[in-house]
């Protein structure tokens, strides 16, 4: 058989996608359900004075209209899941609809469940809002003044929490050589899943059971959340999320809305759908990043880096969402001195509120904002001693020779050979030859400039201890379980939640290696809470190592069991028993062998089983990490910058990771595109903008810019295989490698396109106009 | 008929239906909440996400930007009807073959796009199989494999067209 | 995103169209290919209490040339006019620019009339509407009536056409034998409208300086606009790279240029510079300029 760890397997979800059979949420249609639609208020802070649903309620098909004060005592508020250590956190909870006051755009006030989704949209017009509007303040820094708008009374200056960590001091950096500083700002994006968010509730009355489908990326954490919420029994609450159309963090929150399709559905006694338009969703569903980023490096004149220490003032908007306090605290600080040997790192942290949709991760989290701090600076480093930029890097690598690698933040790098990665992604590109080229272009007034990262993330995040020690309000383990049926076939329940990175179909390929059956016999169950004892779902390139190293683990229980009953069938001892491809043999005897089949058929008929053994076949997992795993690598980019307009060509782009051994190269690889083109997008096109009244002016797609495919060349990518030591399958995760590496790969390149020009600073996203200033105020101030 | 509703009458993947519809029912809506066919996604407002393209009387259309009463008397295919009782269109091979597809939410509007540029443009080279892209947003795939797809459609449907030639040749 | 309930009733013929708007009394629009409507309705930015389709009156579909114009019946849509024989033959630019509205499946459906009479100040047609000096044929109650192009478009989304008519043709002037043009077109990158759009159609006579030049502009202000400031440097001048750089320097002069979140007016003035030199380049048939010129 084939070697089927590390093939190209064609996906096992994609008969039902392709055909349009797959099933999300707001494809399913239950028998007498009502739609709810949620009227979101158009200020960005004012105070409710009266809300008046007499006219709502009297329309035709119109079933129930609720607002804030219709749920008091009936209903719980939307909590925060993660509370940063030592960080004095003002966790205001979210009312599902609001009380007293509005708090961003968007924010909701009422809900109007009818007949069907024409009704409930055409009811939402007939609700009189009178209100009181106040002044708001969206931008942190501006919310932080004194006198500024105050968000919740609760939190004084609209700081919800400070955090800080780190060993730099002020000595190492009034006594460096060189010191370079520079602030950058994180711009705000919309995250953007294809498929926006939708609930459905389905309630029992008869058996108490509520069942809800939800766009979510962890169905055990809704269900937590929000049977404490709903006032439910954890048991009586079923969240399923099968097929999920794409979450990038946005569908990792407890919701309000979702959590009011439940309640509707209870009250009613009939099921409720509810669908955001996108419009809701540019207002309604998290946003990420939107960071200001205040940064300071210090080394010395041969290039060696020294300390970094950076003040990140995070905007976390209105309320605190489900994962954001984790977000610029412990998923960006910790990785700020990202793959090199520095030996002193600090970050300070203060969160803010702002009367803006709340935030909390987006593809990489936190980690895309510390990855592309370092990487600027290193450029600017390399630029202020005049050094090539890559040579820099090559000089504060941390070794191949010197994992695991303790860091100034405290981490222990698992494995790497940086250096490896970097060769190849330079060979790849050219690097050298380049740079003979971008200088004759220069001389015929093309503006070309290449930017190199080299990075180094954190993923699947554990053990559960480590959890809690840095506030994350829930276990970061694993749970799997691997059910051979009699026949040998096998199903899998994973924890996990896929939703596009095609784990049914590279989790079937670890249990297929593991058992030597073809990929076709297992099938991966995920996304439903009935069917799975629990998890903690798919984010934070978690998935594979975490949950995939659980599924290793119970996959090889199962495997000692069946040792066990084919040396009892082939009367020989345990430990003479070799398993290779789906066959029990006896050492020294190959003609005495069990297939798995075989096994699996006595297992069950359990005739004659060794003495004190229990029937059937299955194997549990309920993994915990020792560590986290540390996926790097280097990404180049080749640009070409026009001046008479500002516009970016993108010419190359070259993307070399390492996420362990490789499962499903064709998968991976696919993970890689999608993180490199959202990468780009915040560099070049993504950003939300507010107005003074706190208003989102790039509220749909005509203002919000998504990468569309002309805007791309062909990426090259490729691999290196680095095995983790810290689970058992060695994988360290791919899903967020492209966006964290690809944003500062960009912008570094353009700078270094435009550096004849004396251009230091661009604020993303790079729109042509902020490059053309740029290089109109280079050229005036030359 | 209820006051104010419009008769319409259209093929569906075939097959006739008739249905009394409110003049503001959009094509979409028609196809997933009262013929089932939940195949054809809705991603935006504003006609640029593409999830819901469909074939309307042979051309790729957003119908979400469609009402059910221009459809009268039309002839709609959605991604549910594209495949035939031989097997699945070229097109919906090619994204099974190269990876064009992750989450699978704007898929069955990008297969609907690109079918209806290989009935207009059988050979495409990459660079306009990307800018007849324009209409869809994918979020996850980064459109490479996409655009592979979209080739190797085009390429299986050509071999497909030759040996159909040769074998017309031979019967002559 | 659903639009508010309206009333429909479909029109037989252009006359019965008319008669529809009448009675409607200003509460109704037309509906030809929904591409323009549809998506204000369903944000209810717009709520007609009724919409009467023309989509099926199939006299006002059609291309042909009469005389020294290029007709487009109004319903023709932009994926019909980017690929037809007679337009591609006679009037390169106007297929060159439908065929950069919207995307593949917006071409599909969206029609010539429709766009004309939405009136977008970004959109493409209108910007070749100008250059090919355009005609606008309209039935309304008074009567047939014939606007130019330059007397068409009046802002943001307000037209000349009067109340209760059918826009029915567009019409299109043939330019002189040996005339080059081009549609050089700066896109939005979310919505794909022309933050700047350049419609550029230049003869050179035997002696070797320009002869004709039209030239206009669509995306920089509140109404596209005729660059006859353009025009005029380039009358009598040799299409060298430098007549065409300085003319193109005048691309602002003819419209109160507007900023937006995405690019200033400071911006956008520079842009219709840069947009106009390309057209103008490509129109003579020059390569595009070094980058870093």
């Amino acid at each position: 058989m084939a070697q089927v760890f590390g093939a190209a397997v064609k996906r096992r979800e994609d008969p039902r996608l392709i055909t349009g059979r797959g099933r999300y949420t707001e494809d399913v249609q239950l028998p007498g359900m009502l739609y709810a639609a949620i009227l979101r208020s158009p200020h960005a802070h004012a105070r409710l004075v009266q809300v008046d649903t007499a006219a709502a309620a009297a329309a035709p098909g119109v079933v129930a209209v609720f607002t804030g004060r219709d749920l008091a005592g009936k209903m719980g508020t939307i909590p925060t899941a993660w509370l940063p250590p030592d960080s004095d956190i003002k966790a205001t909870a979210h009312p599902a609809l609001a009380v007293d006051k509005v708090r961003y755009v968007g924010d909701g006030v009422a809900m109007v469940v009818a007949e069907n989704r024409y009704a409930a949209r055409d009811a939402l017009d007939l609700i009189r809002v009178e209100y009181e509007v106040l002044p708001a303040v969206t931008e942190q820094e501006a919310a932080l003044q004194p006198g500024a708008p105050l968000v919740h009374d609760d939190a004084p200056g609209n700081v919800a929490f400070r955090w800080r960590a780190g060993n730099a001091t002020d000595e190492v950096f009034t006594q460096a050589e060189v010191v370079v500083r520079q602030r950058f700002r994180q711009q705000r994006l919309i995250p953007n899943p294809m498929e926006p968010r939708a609930a459905v509730a389905d309630y029992n009355a008869s058996t108490g059971e509520l069942t809800l489908w939800l766009t979510s990326q962890n169905p055990h954490i809704h269900r937590l959340l929000l049977a404490g919420i709903l006032g439910l029994p954890e048991h009586k609450l079923r969240v399923v999320a099968v097929d999920v159309g794409g979450g990038f963090g946005a569908k990792i929150a407890c919701y309000p809305d979702e959590a009011l399709v439940g309640f509707a559905a209870m009250q009613l006694g009939r099921p409720v759908k509810w669908s955001e338009d996108r419009r809701e969703h540019f207002l309604a569903t998290t946003h990420g990043r939107d960071m200001v980023l205040d940064v300071e490096l210090a080394g010395r004149r041969d290039g060696t880096i020294t300390a970094i220490r950076v003040r990140n003032t995070a905007n976390l908007g209105a309320y605190l969402s489900t994962a954001a306090p984790g977000v610029p605290t412990i998923l960006f600080g910790l990785i700020v001195p990202g793959p090199y040997q520095i030996p002193y790192a600090a970050v300070e942290v203060t969160g803010v509120f702002t009367h803006t949709t709340p935030t909390d991760a987006y593809r990489g989290a936190g980690r895309p904002e510390a990855t592309y701090l370092l990487e600027r600076m290193v450029d600017l480093f390399a630029r202020t001693i005049g050094q090539d930029p890559v040579a820099v890097r090559r000089k504060n690598l941390i070794p191949a020779d010197a994992f695991p690698y303790h860091t100034a933040m405290g981490l222990q790098y698992d494995s790497g050979n940086y250096q490896q990665a970097l060769d190849k992604a330079l060979a790849m590109a050219g690097y050298a030859d380049f740079r003979e080229e971008q200088a004759r272009l220069r001389q015929q007034g093309r503006y070309l400039g290449v930017g190199v990262t080299t990075y180094v993330e954190i993923c699947g995040l554990g053990p559960s201890q480590v959890a809690g020690a840095v506030g994350f309000q829930g276990g970061l383990w694993e749970s799997a379980t691997v059910r051979v049926h009699p026949t040998g076939k096998v199903t899998v329940f994973t924890g996990t939640s896929p939703h596009g990175q095609g784990e049914e179909t590279t989790f079937a390929q670890i249990v297929a290696a593991k058992f030597g059956i073809p990929v076709e016999d297992i099938e991966i169950v995920h996304g439903d809470t009935h069917r799975i004892a629990m998890g903690w779902g798919t984010y934070g390139s978690r998935t594979t190592p975490v949950g995939g190293s659980a599924l290793a683990v119970a996959a090889d229980r199962v495997v000692e069991k069946a040792r066990a009953i084919a040396a009892h069938m082939l009367e020989a001892a345990a430990e003479d028993i070799e398993f290779a491809e789906g066959q029990f043999t006896v050492k020294g005897a190959p003609g005495r062998k069990a297939s798995f089949q075989e096994v699996a058929l006595q297992a069950y008929l359990a005739w004659n089983l060794p003495a004190g053994m229990e029937p059937a076949l299955e194997g549990s997992a309920f993994y915990d990490p020792v560590n986290f795993v540390y996926p790097f690598g280097t990404h180049v980019c080749i640009v070409e910058v026009l001046p008479d307009t500002g516009e970016v060509k993108l010419l190359r782009y070259i993307a070399v990771d390492d996420p362990g051994p490789v499962i499903n190269p064709m998968i991976a690889e696919g993970q890689v595109h999608g993180g490199v083109v959202q990468g780009i997008g915040q560099a070049l096109w993504e950003g939300a903008q507010y107005d003074d009244q706190g208003q989102l002016v790039t509220g749909t797609f005509m203002d919000y810019a998504l990468p569309k495919a002309h805007f791309f060349p062909n990426l090259e990518t490729a691999f290196t295989e680095t095995p983790s030591p810290h689970n058992p399958l060695g994988v360290k995760g791919i899903g967020e490698t492209g966006t964290i590496a690809a944003t500062p790969t960009v912008v570094n390149a353009v700078l270094d396109a435009l550096a004849p020009f004396g251009v230091r600073e661009i604020d993303m996203p790079l729109t042509p106009e902020r490059v053309w200033r740029a290089i109109q105020s280079g050229r005036d101030s030359a | 008929m209820e006051a104010g509703k419009v008769r319409v009458s259209l093929e569906v993947n075939g097959k006739a239906y008739t249905a009394e519809v409110e003049p503001r029912l959009l094509l979409v809506h028609l196809l997933r909440d009262q013929l089932g066919l939940t195949g054809t996604h809705i991603g935006c407002d504003t006609s640029q996400c593409g999830a819901c393209t469909v074939l309307l009387d042979g051309q790729a259309v957003k119908s979400c930007t469609v009402l059910a009463v221009q459809a009268d008397g039309g002839r709609v295919t959605t991604v549910e009807g594209l495949a035939s009782p031989e097997g699945l269109h070229p097109v919906q091979i090619g994204f099974w073959e190269k990876h064009g597809l992750q989450c699978g939410f704007c898929t069955p509007g990008v297969i609907m796009t690109a079918v209806g540029l290989l009935q207009d443009n059988p050979r495409p080279t990459e660079e306009e199989i990307r800018t007849a892209l324009e209409g869809v947003l994918c979020r996850c795939t980064g459109y490479q494999n996409i655009v592979r797809a979209v080739q190797y459609a085009a390429s299986q449907m050509a071999e497909a067209d030759e040996r159909r030639e040769v074998a017309a040749a031979e019967t002559e | 995103m659903i639009p508010k309930a309206f009333a429909y009733e479909r029109a037989h013929s252009v006359a019965e169209a008319v008669d529809l708007l009448q009675q409607a009394g200003g509460a109704a629009k037309l509906l030809a290919g929904g591409h323009s409507l549809l998506p204000l309705m369903k944000l209810r930015l717009s709520a007609p209490a009724k919409l009467i389709d023309i989509s099926r009156l199939d006299e006002l579909r059609g291309v042909s040339v009469v005389g020294e114009r290029l007709f487009v019946g109004a319903l023709t849509t932009h994926h019909q006019v980017a690929t037809h024989p007679l337009v591609c033959q006679h009037l390169p630019v106007l297929a060159e620019a439908a065929a950069q509205i919207g995307d593949p499946q917006v071409r599909n459906r969206g029609t010539v009339g429709g766009n004309l009479a939405h009136a977008d100040a970004a959109s493409d047609l209108p910007a070749v509407a100008l250059a090919l000096e355009a005609q606008l044929h309209v039935q309304s109650p008074a009567g047939d009536e014939v606007f130019a192009a330059e007397d068409f478009f009046l802002g943001p989304l307000v037209t000349a056409l009067p109340e209760y008519g059918v826009l029915r043709a567009v019409s299109f002037a043939l330019p002189p034998s040996g005339a080059r043009s081009c549609y050089s077109k700066f896109p939005h990158p979310a919505s794909g409208y022309a933050v700047v759009g350049v419609a550029a159609v230049v003869a050179v006579g035997a002696r070797g300086t320009v002869e004709f030049a039209r030239v206009a502009v669509t995306g920089a202000a509140d109404v596209p606009y005729r660059a006859r400031a353009v025009e005029a440097v380039l009358l009598g001048q040799p299409p060298q790279p430098e007549v065409l750089r300085a003319a193109a320097g005048h691309a602002a002069d003819d419209g109160a240029i507007a900023g937006d979140a995405f690019a200033s007016e400071a911006y956008r003035r520079h842009l219709c510079a840069v947009m106009t030199e390309r057209a103008l380049r490509r129109a003579c048939g020059l390569a595009d300029a070094a980058a870093g010129a």
